[in-house]
């Protein structure tokens, strides 16, 4: 029986109520907010920073393919070939350019605007079509990264002049006014492996690395993670020593990353003899560092089938393998699947545990098997992030964006996969 | 406030029960059966048989202990953690708890409906033919197609359903679920089936079908059916077990529980004025 008095009380302490709400909601749009602009930022700055390592800076010049200059008589030998001078052959073409260099000091500086790494380009052109052999073409040629970073910066208008004297910033102006100069797209950044030259540097090996590793990671911890689910869901017994391993499980996705590189480092390397560096110790290192994870999701995943369905396998005389096999598992892989792309995301942007097994040496090459020394996406970015020169600033970044991209592109499929394989009941 | 009835039963440490517990030609017979859960103890000293073709009820209270004794029957309490069945509980001569009997084949013999439909999330296809392939019953696409057929006939779902064999069976209704779990119930053609409180979740013309095939089905099965419905039980079984706080009070044929109680409980429980 409200009469108007308590009627009044309650539209008083609703106003009250209503602004509280309205507060509540407002925190939770400014925390939203906060969260994006984080994001945002972090975009924002990757992307400024190194969306130029997506482009480099090539000369062009008219190689004559002279097999005296290079030293050679035979193409097919490839003693000769490794030991010929093939630098000699866009120096000659650069000097050409410029005739009026005479000291050997001013020779060398204009040597210094190629790559040294710019001969063995030709090399591979040379070795792809040999009737070049004694002609003349007009190829781009890479410059060196010191060339690199003062021409983009030059463009941009904010030139940064440091590593490079007077002469050589003209002859860079006189080879642009001429279009002898441009920014090309850089393939060599997705081509190539590791380079102490930042203009010969590229994710390849690394990238191939990481997928090397995260598929030994896969191959090891998803079967046992699930297996592991399974028995401890479905036919364990309840008791002290389950209770036990569960507790365990749980400290064990606590445990700091690097502790796993250490007992990997102790175990894998030192006891067994598994060779180091390669994407096997990294996979079984990783292993161990996404097995809580994937348990945890995954007996979360079997726990949410629910139990009528156990009942109803059970009830028409399933054995409780089947009823495992042909229900529960069904309905709990498409959270068995997300619980494992996120732990593989985990893996793909591990570093320190890496680190610890000899991940981290510099390798050129690029990685062909499990076997093979091979480093990974976020260790180069760790290593590229440590190198003085100027140039590996953008490439730094670059990588990085590469790394994000997988990393987004993975939880976007564990999405997709989530939504696509769950069914209703 | 404690009825006199109650305290009563309550006093009486050793019961009987009362009534026509056993018969002649019994299909599974229960002697001295008690049921315990961890250390609490469900059903206490449970003597009955069940007759070949009949059509048996279980009723009582919340609680009482009456689903609790029918999964002792086919062993789904096995699942339960910590639940121990005593006594002895034999189907045709066999006793169902020896270490020698495989449960999976128990199973396979009695089968089990259970109180909320629970279809697999597959067709209804699958759904019915899922139990004769585990068991190997049919070895022809052909003879699984007829096991089909004859399992959704006998549960009365053929006629509706027959057109969308392979759409989901979570699909359908409330209703035509639960004769689709009893279409896969029968699709292995077991003897005894346990039908636990089959209708609650369903409204009354979704209940009166079932109920009708139950009538149906009990010309080739023994059916042990628990509910809440006194009235359900008076319509389709011809026996009828009050169980009480874990304790069989009485067992008679239906008409006689319904009309002329012999125990003073049932008779408490039956005229509502507990329940």
């Amino acid at each position: 029986m409200s009469d108007s008095k308590t009627l009044i009380k309650i539209q008083h302490s609703l106003t009250q109520r209503n602004r509280a709400e309205a507060r509540f909601h407002w925190y939770g749009r400014i925390a939203i907010l906060i969260g994006l602009m984080a994001v945002a930022l972090l975009f924002i700055d990757i992307v400024g920073k190194g969306h130029g390592a997506f482009r480099a800076t090539y000369i062009n010049l008219d190689i004559r393919y002279d097999a005296d200059l290079i030293g050679i008589d035979n193409l097919s030998d490839t003693e000769q070939l490794s030991a010929g001078n093939w630098q000699a052959l866009p120096k000659t073409a650069l000097r050409e350019r410029f005739p009026d260099v005479s000291s050997r000091r001013d020779k060398r500086r204009l040597n210094n605007l190629l790559s040294n790494g710019a001969g063995f380009d030709l090399k591979d052109r040379l070795l792809a079509s040999p009737r070049l052999l004694g002609k003349t073409e007009s190829v781009w040629v890479l410059a060196d990264d010191d060339i690199d970073t003062y021409y983009k910066s030059w463009l941009d208008g904010n030139a940064y002049e440091a590593r490079l004297t007077g002469q050589q910033i003209q002859w860079i102006g006189e080879l642009h006014e001429q279009g002898s100069i441009k920014l090309k797209f850089n393939s060599n950044l997705f081509n190539r492996g590791d380079s102490r030259e930042p203009e010969q540097a590229g994710i390849r090996g690394a990238a191939v690395g990481s997928f090397l590793t995260l598929v030994m990671t896969l191959m090891l911890s998803f079967p046992i993670g699930v297996c592991a689910a399974i028995y401890l869901e479905e036919f364990a017994p309840k008791n002290r020593w389950t209770d036990f391993i569960e507790v365990n499980i749980n400290n064990l996705a606590a445990v700091p990353s690097i502790i796993f590189g250490l007992l990997g480092l102790a175990i894998f390397i030192n006891f067994f003899h598994v060779p180091r560096s390669v994407p096997i110790v990294g996979g079984l290192v990783l292993t161990l560092m996404t097995l809580p994870t994937i348990i945890i999701t995954s007996r979360a995943a079997i726990k949410s089938v629910p139990p009528s369905i156990r009942e109803a396998a059970l009830g028409v005389g399933a054995s409780r393998y089947q009823m495992v096999l042909h229900h529960v598992l069904p309905l709990a892989l498409p959270g068995m699947l997300t619980g494992a792309i996120i732990g593989m995301a985990q893996a793909l942007g591990e570093t320190a545990p890496l680190l610890m097994i000899g991940m981290v040496a510099f390798i050129v090459d690029i990685p062909n098997g499990f076997s093979d020394p091979a480093t990974v996406l976020p260790v180069q970015i760790f290593l590229w992030a440590d190198s003085p020169e100027r140039a590996f600033v953008e490439k730094t970044s670059a990588a990085i964006m590469v790394l994000l991209s997988f990393l987004i592109a993975m939880n976007t499929t564990a999405v997709w996969l989530r939504r696509r394989l769950e069914r209703r009941w | 406030m404690k009825l006199k009835s109650e305290q009563a039963l309550e006093l009486d440490e050793s019961h009987v029960t009362v009534g026509q517990s056993f018969c002649d030609d019994p299909k599974m017979t229960m002697r001295n059966v008690d049921v315990f859960y961890s250390d609490k103890q469900a059903i206490y000293d449970v003597n009955i048989d069940i007759a070949k073709n009949e059509v048996i009820a279980m009723i009582g209270p919340s609680g009482c202990g009456k689903s609790t004794f029918l999964r002792t029957l086919n062993r789904m309490n096995d699942t339960v953690e910590g639940c121990r069945v005593d006594g002895q509980i034999c189907m045709d001569g066999q006793d169902l708890y020896s270490p020698k009997l495989d449960v999976v084949e128990l199973r396979a013999r009695v089968g089990m409906v259970f109180q909320k439909p629970n279809p697999f999330p597959k067709s209804i296809r699958d759904n019915v033919t899922y139990g004769p392939k585990i068991h190997g019953l049919a070895d022809t696409r052909v003879d699984l197609d007829e096991i089909l057929e004859k399992s959704l006939r006998k549960a009365g779902l053929w006629e509706e359903v027959k057109d969308r064999l392979d759409q989901p069976g979570t699909g359908l209704s409330g209703g035509q679920q639960q004769r689709l779990c009893i279409a896969r119930a029968i699709a292995v053609s077991p003897e005894v089936i346990l039908m636990d409180e089959p209708c609650s979740a369903l409204d009354p013309i979704a209940t009166a079908k079932i109920e009708e095939l139950i009538k149906e089905l009990s010309q080739n099965f023994t059916i042990a059916i628990v509910t809440h419905s006194m009235q359900q039980a008076a319509r389709v079984s011809h026996r009828t077990a009050y169980f009480h706080l874990g304790k069989l009070i009485e067992v008679n044929p239906t008409e006689q529980v319904f009309t002329m109680p012999k125990h003073q409980l049932t008779e408490a429980y039956i005229t509502g004025r507990f329940g």
